[in-house]
């Protein structure tokens, strides 16, 4: 038998709980005044947007949903933390073949969305609203043609990053009289120079896999050039030929200037070793912008990656409708507001990154964006492989885990095999 | 379908030849009852657990590897290609290497701990709660705990810097090391005389990583072994321990003669419930290492999840389940058929 005081506890609490639903019952129902004939229900926006800029950024979007989506839509925000949304992409493949797809959701333009969702038919075509829209006009070509399938655009973009960045502190550069390095013998010197007072040359952080892959994906850049650079996802360029061997040497020996705990941080705390100047530079998407800012560190230069002065490395965060999404109606015109003027210069900003949009107002931007806006116009496009605009995510995921072997065991000839196996088992080289 | 889920008595009986008791066949209300009671687990079971394993074995000899499916037969080439993966075989030597170091500092730590305890010292309870507590922490939490503990810059290298230990830091599980046979060595030049050259070399040594995983899983689990122990020290007869002791035998000696010999059949449950939690394990190496450098950490769980639902390599992932699942049905299956013929004798 239990005591009375047991039975005493047990009611009390159960009464507490009750009296605590009906009041966050209650507290739902005030302060809301549905608009008659707006939009209604929940509006489900799928991200990775989780920390700092990004979330910032995301809650702008948010609170803009209202002024041009007029009705009393709740917004859930579904977020599954990690960079470049490998644990995202996760989850949102069992939602998917689960039935349960949500109203939206972000994903890389290019291959990671055409070849996972679109040429699977599981994605509504948006032309209709593009034309609408008048989008044809303000979004750069190359653009529209990424987020293009047989014609047809699937998503909408509403920022540009740029992942061929070399981050540096300006004081650790300034004190050892360095100049940023423009070619891979400069990116050495100053690393050997920097190595000798006992600085770390680089700082990587590769406990979330994707890192090293981008840090690999700007040698390869740099050490192919563009046109052989596009060829490689193309299977034009010869993943076994010498040239992709010469770039993996590179990459080989960029890889011994890095911190020896890389595989226990994160791409964060890899900056906050250039923060500290612990370290003095790192190859980073222009994210780490966001990251700097928010942490108040104000002495950060920037460079284009060794060898790769003139071409824009690029990514692209985007929004599409799935097939079968609960509420389209509120989806549609989240669309509409990511799209918008006013939804990417709220957004981009914060997020700290470039509007996909041409007609954006430059001087939101801090002088980082600036610059970017203005290569952004002028360089050389190319599609990152780390962030799944340039390969399928199966390809992607093989090449991750091929450079995961790699990091470690330094084997140039066994990681070029590997290569150019999931380039064929991905069936764009025979 | 109903008779795998839950074998008849006349299926098991055929198959362990255990005598059981002749059931009626006549249908009285209480049977009906408790027909009623039995068969909508019976059919939950047969189709969410023994249904999806044979889906998952369909998938797995099928060509699926988009987030389309595909059922063309395959064959066996997906186990081929699998075995064949940088990847997995690093997988395999981990969750060898992880089980047996593992099971193995359970057992000792929490029959030391149990030992001690049984010696009815003050405050056993006190004692008990902490060491069993660790068990009531979820993988996820100790394997955040133990990554900022075991974290190269903080934790405990900090505290060995700051007691002035500094020598003997680690890296911990950043250290990509793999303690292996060189096969230039005495030892490996003598392994390749006799033919097995091939074990000298990366693909079976200890990467030193892992060490950190085992610490962590052992901190979690060794209070659970402990109480095992625990009871089946308290389940032997006093008369035994007490006449050897009369015979002059020292306490090490009672442990090692009378208890430990008693004490088999919880080391084997133990050993069953530890071995198919660690080949199974997955929760505590996301939270703590993810793959490891150079996947000196990565599990077959981790590698199903990143290649099913990242890489949508589908055939590749179930392939990787069938194998997790063979792997722990030789524990388990031995276990089950030996237990289940003892509890027939008693």
């Amino acid at each position: 038998m239990r005591s009375w005081r047991f039975w005493l506890l047990f009611v009390l609490s159960l009464t507490l709980l009750l009296a605590l639903a009906a009041a966050c019952k209650g507290e739902e129902k005030e302060g809301k005044t549905p608009t008659p004939g707006g939009l209604t229900g929940k509006l489900e926006i799928f991200s990775w947007w989780t920390t700092g800029g990004e979330a910032a950024g995301l809650q702008a979007l948010y609170d803009l949903y209202p002024d041009k989506c007029p009705g009393d839509v709740e917004i859930v925000n579904a977020t599954v933390a990690g960079g470049a949304g490998f644990n995202a992409r996760e989850v949102l493949t069992t939602r998917m073949l689960g039935g349960d797809p949500p109203g939206s959701f972000q994903v890389h333009m290019g291959h990671e969305l055409t070849d996972t969702w679109v040429t699977t038919n599981n994605m509504e075509p948006l032309d209709a609203l593009f034309a609408q829209e008048g989008w044809s006009d303000v979004f750069p070509q190359g653009v529209l043609d990424i987020v293009s399938y047989q014609g047809k655009p699937y998503s909408v973009p509403v920022n540009i990053h740029r992942a061929n960045v070399l981050w540096y502190n300006t004081t650790v550069f300034e004190d050892n009289s360095l100049e940023p390095p423009t070619t891979f013998d400069e990116f050495f010197a100053v690393a050997d120079a920097l190595k000798a007072k006992g600085i770390t040359p680089l700082a990587l952080g590769d406990v979330e896999v994707w890192t090293s892959v981008h840090l690999m994906e700007t040698v390869l850049l740099g050490s192919l050039g563009p046109d052989d650079y596009n060829g490689l996802w193309t299977g034009e360029t010869d993943w076994s030929g010498p040239q992709v061997t010469a770039a993996l040497e590179t990459f080989k020996k960029i890889l011994s200037y890095v911190n020896s705990d890389h595989s226990s941080l994160s791409w964060d705390q890899a900056n906050d070793l250039v923060i500290s100047g612990d370290a003095a530079m790192t190859v980073m998407g222009d994210w780490a912008n966001a990251d700097y800012e928010a942490k108040k560190f104000t002495d950060y230069g920037w460079a284009p990656t060794p060898g790769t002065d003139g071409m824009y490395d690029a990514l692209s965060d985007t929004f599409g409708l799935p097939k079968g999404a609960p509420n389209p109606d509120a989806v549609t015109c989240w669309l509409k507001l990511v799209g918008s003027k006013e939804g990417q210069e709220a957004f981009n900003p914060l997020k700290g990154s470039v509007c996909a949009r041409t007609d954006c107002d430059s001087s939101l931007f801090n002088p980082y964006l600036q610059s970017a806006i203005t290569d952004w116009k002028s360089d050389t496009i190319v599609p990152s492989l780390a962030h799944g605009a340039a390969a399928s995510q199966g390809w992607v995921t093989e090449i991750v885990d091929a450079a995961t072997a790699f990091v470690t065991d330094k084997d140039v000839a066994a990681f070029q095999g590997r290569l150019a196996d999931a380039c064929v088992a991905a069936e764009v080289c025979s | 379908m109903d008779s795998e889920a839950a074998p008849t008595p006349d299926t098991a009986r055929g198959l362990l030849r255990v005598p059981f008791p002749r059931f009626r066949r006549r249908l009285t209300p209480e049977r009906i009852a408790s027909l009623a009671l039995i068969v909508p687990s019976a059919v939950a079971v047969a189709v969410f657990v023994y249904g999806f394993i044979g889906w998952s074995a369909l998938v797995s000899v099928s060509e699926w590897d988009s987030v389309t499916p595909d059922y063309t037969f395959a064959g066996l080439s997906n186990f081929k290609e699998l075995f064949q993966h940088f990847r997995f075989q690093a997988d395999i030597r981990n969750t060898v290497v992880f089980t047996l170091l593992f099971v193995a500092a359970c057992l000792m730590i929490g029959l030391f701990l149990a030992a001690l305890l049984d010696r009815g010292i003050a405050g056993e309870g006190l004692f008990r709660s902490i060491y069993l507590f660790p068990m009531a922490v979820s993988f996820i939490v100790t394997g955040v705990v133990w990554r900022w503990l075991l974290a190269p810059r903080s934790g405990v290298n900090l505290l060995l810097e700051r007691g002035g230990l500094g020598p003997l830091k680690q890296d911990w599980y950043t250290d990509p090391t793999v303690v292996h046979i060189t096969s230039g060595s005495r030892l490996g030049e003598a392994l390749h005389d006799i033919g097995i050259g091939w074990l000298a070399g990366p693909d079976f040594g200890i990467p030193l990583a892992m060490t950190s995983v085992v610490i962590a899983a052992t901190w979690q689990m060794s209070g659970f072994v402990m109480i095992l122990y625990l009871a089946g020290l308290r389940a032997i007869p006093e008369e035994l321990t007490e006449a050897a002791r009369v015979d002059g035998a020292t306490e090490f000696q009672v442990l090692r003669h009378i208890a430990l010999p008693l004490l088999r059949p919880v080391t084997l449950s133990a050993m069953i419930i530890l071995g198919h939690v660690s080949l199974k394990i997955y929760d505590l190496v996301v939270a703590m290492t993810q793959r490891g450098p150079g996947f000196a950490t990565d599990v077959p769980a981790l590698f199903m999840f990143e290649t099913t639902f990242a890489g949508s390599h589908f055939a590749r992932g179930a392939a990787i389940s069938i194998v997790m699942l063979f792997s722990v049905s030789f524990l388990i299956i031995p276990y089950l058929i030996w237990s289940l013929r003892r509890e027939a004798r008693v």
